[in-house]
């Protein structure tokens, strides 16, 4: 019997983006929850140069960082595929493309959590940049990343869907909005309305007060360094 | 028009990534120089609109950017001489080792962006993230993707030719044979594998270029990540 284990810690959204892919191929498996301030032994075996969530561990050999597990999840178990096919290595491209683009990106979006006044701002201003593009040239007319069903893009974009408003709200910012981007509000909409992702999404109640608590100490740290 | 287009930079060790894959597999292509310093053609904000830079493959008009993509696109279109092996985990840690290589671009390129204390401090870290490639993503094999070239190999290329000439111009070894014996050892079978060792850029005239007034502070290292 095939053994499937994730490490995760909440609310992180590249261990959301693994869930949902297993969640979308009706793959069972084990969830383990980590607190990333007490490491446990297991975490530290199974990624020792990282030392990160999230790990996959599947018959007992483990697969780290979360687009090295999508592709791994996507060739082990094909049901519901989350690219398009081989006859479509161009397609394939474009996804992968899109979700290093959006991990390449995450400093802006982690800024809006951890700053405020000017930088904030700019953090702001940065993220509004990396929208428009997504808008216009990673989504277009589509309703998904992947084109009419959700693929691995998608998942990678899903921190916009899940966490990016509670961001907002506590960064008193609101970047996200119809006006500039009826497509990405669309596609967040029906990114959260799929029954498997719905089934899976961080509670935004939570997520505010485990965010709140982040951004103070945060914001905190930063203003005490400023001041050795 | 060619099927196979190859937009580049010379000497950029993220082009030259694209043509050892295409070389390995024998593919033909027609390769175009871009001035990605003055003057970027029309041709290439058009095919590459969100980065504008280089490596870019056009494949029967269609254009593939960013060079780890660009790689995996060659690995399906053109299947023969695999940079990937055929099992997921095999492919998992290939994959793994090809974006340690990217991570790591910062920290291995540290030395080359920096002048006294803060060059011993950044070689020290370079070397640190070495000494992991060297145990654990290297090990005993003959290379990162077993006993033939892989993609990993092809991430880590530049370790193998470019990084000579940039000691040599700051005078700083990031690889001592003694310190690093199975990298070196690996270095050594890279650059001397035939296909590849057809396809280096020559060696005194990216000392030229390297020294040059933009020197080592070329746009195509200062954005790593491409």
């Amino acid at each position: 019997m095939e053994e499937v284990k994730l490490f995760g810690a909440w609310p992180s959204p590249y261990g959301y983006r693994v869930i949902w892919a297993l969640e979308l191929k009706g793959v069972k498996y084990e969830y383990i929850e980590e607190d990333l301030s007490n490491k446990s032994d297991l975490l530290l075996q199974y990624n020792p140069i990282h030392k990160k969530i999230p790990v996959l561990v599947h018959n007992g050999k483990p697969i780290s960082e979360s687009h090295v597990i999508l592709e791994y999840i996507e060739e082990t178990w094909p049901g519901n595929p989350l690219l398009p096919s081989l006859e479509d290595p161009h397609g394939r491209a474009s996804a992968r493309f899109w979700t290093k683009f959006i991990d390449d990106k995450a400093l802006p979006f982690a800024m809006l959590l951890m700053t405020d006044g000017e930088e904030l701002e700019k953090a702001a201003k940065e993220v509004r940049e990396i929208l428009k593009i997504l808008e216009e040239q990673g989504l277009g007319e589509k309703d998904f990343f992947g084109g009419n069903e959700i693929g691995l893009a998608d998942l990678a974009m899903g921190l916009i869907a899940s966490s990016f408003g509670v961001i907002e709200e506590l960064a008193g910012v609101k970047v996200l909005n119809g006006d500039e981007f009826p497509g990405l509000c669309n596609w967040v909409k029906k990114f959260k309305e799929n029954p498997a992702i719905k089934k899976n999404l961080p509670d935004p109640d939570q997520m505010f007060v485990y965010y709140k608590q982040k951004r103070e100490m945060l914001i905190n740290s930063r203003a005490a360094l400023s001041y050795k | 028009m060619a099927q196979v287009t190859l937009l580049g930079a010379w000497p950029s060790p993220f082009v030259y990534r694209v043509i050892w894959a295409l070389k390995l597999k024998g593919v033909d292509y027609e390769y175009v120089e871009e001035d990605i310093l003055y003057n970027k053609s029309e041709r290439l904000l058009k095919y590459n609109p969100v980065h504008k830079m280089v490596p870019v493959l056009v494949h029967a008009g269609k254009p593939i950017a960013e060079s780890a993509v660009i790689l995996e696109y060659i690995e399906e279109t053109w299947p023969q001489n695999p940079l990937l092996p055929k099992d997921p985990h095999g492919r998992a840690l290939a994959r793994f080792w090809t974006k340690f290589g990217e991570d790591k671009n910062p920290a291995l390129f540290g030395f080359l962006r920096t002048e006294g204390e803060q060059q011993v401090k950044a070689t020290k870290e370079g070397q640190e993230q070495l000494r992991i490639l060297e145990e654990q993503g290297l090990g005993d094999k003959k290379f990162f993707g077993g006993d033939e070239i892989g993609m990993a190999d092809l991430e880590f290329g530049w370790l193998a030719w470019w990084l000579e000439v940039w000691s040599e111009i700051t005078g700083v070894t990031l690889i001592e044979a003694e310190s690093f014996p199975r990298l070196h050892a690996w270095i050594q079978r890279f650059k001397e594998f035939p296909t590849i060792k057809e396809t280096l850029p020559d060696r005194s005239a990216m000392l030229t270029h390297y020294k040059g007034y933009k020197g080592l502070r070329t746009p195509y290292l200062a954005l790593a990540k491409s």
